[in-house]
């Protein structure tokens, strides 16, 4: 405990410090985009001229930015980097101090502390089980698809699709009751709306834990075929796993799992329509599907700022030496266009061989959900086009809103269709 | 020419790629979704498909020896 209180103290000292630190610095990294299909330009030039950038964080911080492929992927699995974000040299991206960790947050831990919860969540998210969930996606889609067409044209594909698919989906996993979504989406949606103040996205998020300690206690009494249920009879039951744990788990997989998947459906289905001969094709073979939502993940990396992470040790990074205690930032979006891995970086063609991205990061906290999220994105995007061949934006992309600040996913927050 | 292939569940993180890219040869564990390896020395017309999963693999826990 004592120890625990000097460590707390340790970085409290720290912060103040680097806030000190941060007043005079101007941050050279997160960059503006010009072009909202495309990463900023300067992460291209860096990543062919200085591979392993020093750059200063809006924290005030200095890190290293790794743009290549090759580095990231290797840092990523690196066990000399620590995904721990209260260590004090973690790369922050706020001023701001980093709230606290909820225990459970496994996607900050390291090692065999986080293996072990990918262990218990892992049965619910293998190659198989993301299979046999396509017939429930597939009818989900099928649904808000029918209530599109009942409404008419046009409508906004990002209420209309994108965010109910993962919604449901998720819902359906977790085992939130049929009764209680309505209640459950509207927290969501304040939560992850572009619009909203930080107070309320603080306030929404208490909202949605709150509502599932409650989900947690009735499935204890009632327990059904969802994860919730399973962690509470297998993890639970034998000590493995807190039960104060099971809502943070819950929320985590929501808050991992919904906006995501959202914004690349609707990023997905704007790039396509802006690629008609890529959309045509798509639609005279069905088969290219998975091959296409590969590249539109790859292409439209939503994780636009990066994975941080702190060494450990210190460690050779092509002629640079990152030194125990100082920050790393893997830029995904660069890799994913890194020209030695993926030829014609730029061109957006569904055809090419894009696996191997980083969309989903690398290492063992590549994304638990990544399988269902591949069920979910083709399902949804084949469906989509093949219901309304005609779909088409009501705006030309100069009008249509994205996320344009540099922090959090990327993604448009409406995208009118007509048809 | 034959390839054989070693992996390693104690790195596995599950996720699920080896699974997804060739599930002839690699299954998850229904327990814990860790992989089982189905087949060590995998036929040659899955060659690429086997290279293809042990560089997908995030956590470096498939191995190949010619
Ligand atoms: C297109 C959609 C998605 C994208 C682009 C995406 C991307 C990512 C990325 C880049 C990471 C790595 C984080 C890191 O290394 O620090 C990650 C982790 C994670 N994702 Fe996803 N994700 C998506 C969908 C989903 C879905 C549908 C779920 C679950 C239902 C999910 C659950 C998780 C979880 C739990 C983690 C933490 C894993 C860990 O730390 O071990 N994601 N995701
Ligand atoms: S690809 Fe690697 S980490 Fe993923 S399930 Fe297969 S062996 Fe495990």
């Amino acid at each position: 405990m004592a120890d625990e209180t000097q460590a707390a103290a340790h970085q409290e000292a720290h912060r103040e410090a680097q806030a000190v630190q941060a007043a005079d610095r101007e941050p050279t990294f997160p960059r503006e985009r010009t072009c909202p299909f495309a990463p900023p330009a300067e992460y291209a030039r860096w990543q062919a001229e200085q591979p392993v950038a020093e750059v200063v964080l809006p924290s005030g911080q200095d890190a290293w930015l790794l743009t290549r492929h090759q580095d990231v992927r290797a840092m990523l699995d690196d066990p000399r980097f620590s995904a721990d974000s209260a260590h004090p040299g973690f790369p922050r991206m706020y001023r701001q101090a980093v709230p606290q960790v909820l225990k459970g947050t496994f996607l900050r831990m390291d090692g065999a502390d986080h293996l072990r919860y990918r262990r218990m969540l892992g049965k619910e998210f293998t190659a198989k089980g993301a299979k046999e969930m396509r017939p429930l996606v597939e009818r989900t889609v099928d649904g808000l698809l029918d209530r599109m067409a009942e409404q008419g044209s046009p409508a906004d594909l990002v209420t209309a699709l994108a965010y109910p698919v993962p919604s449901t989906t998720i819902c359906g996993v977790l085992g939130v009751p049929y009764e209680d979504r309505a209640r459950f989406e509207d927290s969501t949606r304040v939560m992850i709306s572009g619009r909203s103040t930080p107070e309320e996205v603080v306030r929404a998020k208490e909202e949605i834990l709150g509502y599932l300690t409650g989900l947690v206690a009735a499935k204890e009494r009632e327990p059904g075929d969802d994860l919730i249920s399973r962690l509470l009879e297998e993890q639970v039951a034998t000590g493995e796993l807190d039960r104060d744990e099971v809502p943070v788990l819950a929320w985590l997989l929501l808050a991992a799992g919904h906006d995501t998947t959202a914004s690349m459906i609707g990023l997905g289905a704007l790039l396509l329509m802006e690629h008609a001969d890529q959309l045509a094709a798509l639609r005279s073979d069905p088969g290219l599907v998975a091959g296409a939502v590969e590249e539109l993940l790859r292409h439209q990396t939503i994780m636009q700022i990066g994975m941080n992470r702190v060494a450990l040790e210190d460690v050779r990074i092509g002629d640079r030496t990152v030194r125990a205690g100082e920050g790393v930032v893997a830029q995904l979006m660069a890799a994913n266009r890194d020209p030695e891995v993926f030829a014609d970086p730029d061109r957006f063609d569904i055809t090419r061989s894009a696996r191997g991205h980083v969309a989903f990061g690398y290492g063992p906290h590549q994304c638990l959900g990544q399988m269902l999220a591949r069920v979910e994105l083709q399902v949804t995007l084949a469906r989509l086009f093949e219901r309304f061949p005609k779909l088409r934006t009501v705006r030309p992309v100069a009008e249509i809103p994205f996320r344009h600040h540099m922090f959090g996913l990327y993604g448009v927050t409406e995208l009118m269709v007509e048809w | 020419m034959v390839i054989g292939v070693r992996v390693d569940a104690e790195r596995c993180c599950g996720s699920g790629n080896c699974a997804f890219t060739l599930p002839e040869v690699f299954d998850q564990d229904p327990s814990d979704g860790r992989v089982v390896l189905l087949q060590n020395r995998p036929h040659s017309g899955v060659l690429d498909l086997v290279r293809e999963a042990a560089d997908l693999c995030p956590s470096g826990a498939i191995e190949l020896t010619e």
